[in-house]
């Protein structure tokens, strides 16, 4: 396995033939993609370094902990758990608003035997859904009774999805054997502190043992029970990913330390995300002003952090009814009306067929991106550029500008290409409305970066990046992204050396805080 | 007296439902109601009144003036 690492961070010289190194790739089927730094370069990258091979078979074909299984398997959440045991500064549960995309939030909540139906429902109709969530919209395990009946139902009627769960851990301790006997896959536990000073200006109480407990008091209880249920979990062998929600000025320094605690007691993967405080939301955090973090500031927090642990940077802040590929969302599709309505045919077989297909387009795209990183052997260079691409998935640039509903940003060196995050953006078009104010919000989002890459580009944003300074390249239509990528930046490159431009550093950017306008 | 909880503010999370000890919260047309003969303001099994302390919306369960004080039958 040590092996695969070294190729995927471009040790070209020591390049094996081709067909095994195929078979490597095809066997951690990871991210892959690191930088030259040799780091791990996020969830699933070169972390089999500390991984078991019965980890990487785990989580290589999910979503949420795979940052390259992403761009090919979807995920479903059900919301079936709409109790809360405590408040978090971040979340307002009275909001609900169907064209918001943040946790904690949903259209409708589901009983388990709905929850079931929908889930294979959409398994019919999405053969690449591999993963079932339950995430709320409240806490999974402060509704203990819907959350494990809807487990048991699912994984008898699609014994082939892979169950997962998202708690904030006031109840965990007292629920993991039970999780354990369900088969559970892997647990996130979202962990924002680990003193109670700082945890007191994020949750204002929890309710424990039949009272409600503020203050510094009431966050002693969480971190212990969250450590304790971190740790009860790992000994059993359950994969256990932490988030936590960078507040600036709160808790962004603090979560170095939060990281060094997780990696201890054997959190897999750390996802460090921004957050979310528009005031229009209504949570604490929007109302007071508080603000989310700058792309720059998630990023330096999150390349802090990363020698101690895998990093995840495509985390969505989906909804916890959300189906799709993460950065798409298809709920709308299925509602409890119309899956009642639907003609369900769950079919393992042809599931298993279509994954194969999947399984066939990822090993053609590890061997491009290997061909397209041995295009920089050779190369020397310090520069390191940021580049957006517009994608629907798979892989590839396959995304026209004005349809792109986000970016995905990836860092390019000589040493490769190192996914580090997504810039979510409204529709730039969207039939002549809004045109012209949400092109300036798009060059915001991507401000950082050298160049975007797009399937299809009108003439008029054109000239505008180009005069923002962000090139816009769509030679590379429906090509693989990394393979692209590094052609790209190879004739970037030589471009500087024979001095035609030169190399300067790009501004910030802006994570987007408003409400996801669903076209 | 009893508590009541304001239609307008209820999330429906169904948090209360499972922490009243005298099973007197259930669902109905979308939102949580208490029975008022039921309600005992949690007096004789906790310090604090567990609906209110589990709600997520502020001042939403909240005491029903118009309802007499529960008086346990001896």
């Amino acid at each position: 396995m040590r092996k695969a690492i070294d190729v995927s961070i471009g040790v070209v010289q020591e390049m094996k033939p081709l067909d095994k190194v195929m078979q490597k790739m095809a066997e951690h089927k990871g991210c892959g993609m690191s930088a030259g730094s040799g780091k791990a370069s996020c969830g699933s990258a070169a972390g089999q370094g500390d991984l078991a091979p019965e980890v990487w078979e785990k989580v290589k074909n999910h979503p949420c902990y795979s940052e390259e299984a992403h761009h090919h398997y979807a995920r479903m959440h059900v919301a079936v758990a709409p109790s809360c045991n405590m408040q978090c500064n971040y979340c307002n549960r009275k909001y609900d608003c169907a064209n918001e995309s943040r946790p904690g939030v949903v259209s409708e909540k589901l009983t388990p035997q709905q929850a079931t139906r929908k889930v294979l429902a959409v398994a019919s109709a999405i053969p690449q859904m591999t993963v079932l969530g339950i995430a709320g919209p409240g806490d999974p395990l402060a509704n203990p009774e819907k959350t494990f009946k809807t487990f048991e139902l699912i994984s008898k009627a699609a014994p082939d999805i892979k169950l997962c769960l998202s708690t904030n851990g006031l109840a965990l301790p007292d629920h993991v054997d039970t999780i354990k006997n369900l088969n559970v896959d892997h647990v996130t536990i979202t962990i924002n502190m680990i003193d109670p000073e700082v945890g007191a200006e994020i949750y204002p109480w929890i309710f424990y043992k039949h009272r409600r407990i503020k203050g510094r008091e009431a966050a002693k209880i969480l971190t212990e029970r969250q450590l304790q249920g971190l740790d009860m979990l790992t000994e059993r062998g359950i994969l256990c990913k932490v988030n936590s929600v960078m507040i600036p000025g709160i808790n962004d320094r603090h979560l170095v330390d939060v990281n060094k605690a997780v990696k201890s007691r054997g959190a897999f993967l750390h996802n460090i995300m921004p957050l979310i405080s528009s005031p229009e939301h209504g949570t604490v955090f929007g109302l007071t002003g508080q603000r989310g973090p700058s792309a720059q500031e998630l990023k330096d927090l999150q390349d802090s952090c990363e020698g101690q642990m895998n990093m995840m940077r495509h985390c969505r802040q989906c909804r916890a009814d959300a189906v799709g590929l993460l950065g798409e969302d298809r709920s709308a599709e299925f509602t409890t009306e119309k899956i009642m309505a639907m003609d369900v045919n769950y079919d393992a077989d042809t599931r298993k067929a279509y994954q194969q297909m999947v399984e066939q387009e990822r090993r053609s795209k590890v061997a491009a991106r290997q061909d397209g990183l041995s295009q920089l052997a050779g190369e020397t260079s310090d520069i390191r550029v940021l580049v957006a691409v517009a994608t629907q998935g798979s892989g590839r640039i396959n995304e026209h500008f004005g349809h792109a509903r986000e970016f995905q940003v990836y860092e390019l060196s000589t040493g490769g290409a190192k996914f580090v995050g997504h810039r979510r953006v409204d529709l730039y078009c969207r039939g002549g409305y809004g045109e012209e104010d949400s092109l300036p919000t798009v060059i915001r989002a991507i401000n950082d970066c050298h160049a975007v890459f797009v399937a299809k580009i009108g003439g008029c944003p054109r000239g505008e990046l180009i005069q923002a300074g962000i090139e816009p390249v769509d030679r590379y239509a429906h090509e693989f992204i990394e393979q692209s990528a590094f052609a790209w930046f190879k004739g970037y490159l030589d471009r500087v050396k024979r001095a035609e431009i030169r190399h300067a550093a790009r501004g910030d950017a802006d994570i987007r805080q408003g409400a996801y306008v669903v076209a | 007296m009893a508590y009541k909880i304001v239609k307008s503010q209820c999330t429906a999370c169904a948090a209360c439902e499972p922490e009243c000890p005298n099973n007197a919260i259930r669902e109905k047309d979308g939102t949580f109601i208490i029975k008022p003969e039921k309600c005992t303001e949690c007096i004789g099994y906790f310090d604090d009144p567990q609906c209110v302390a589990v709600c997520p919306v502020e001042n939403t369960c909240i005491i029903d003036a118009g309802c007499p004080r529960y008086q346990a039958t001896a």
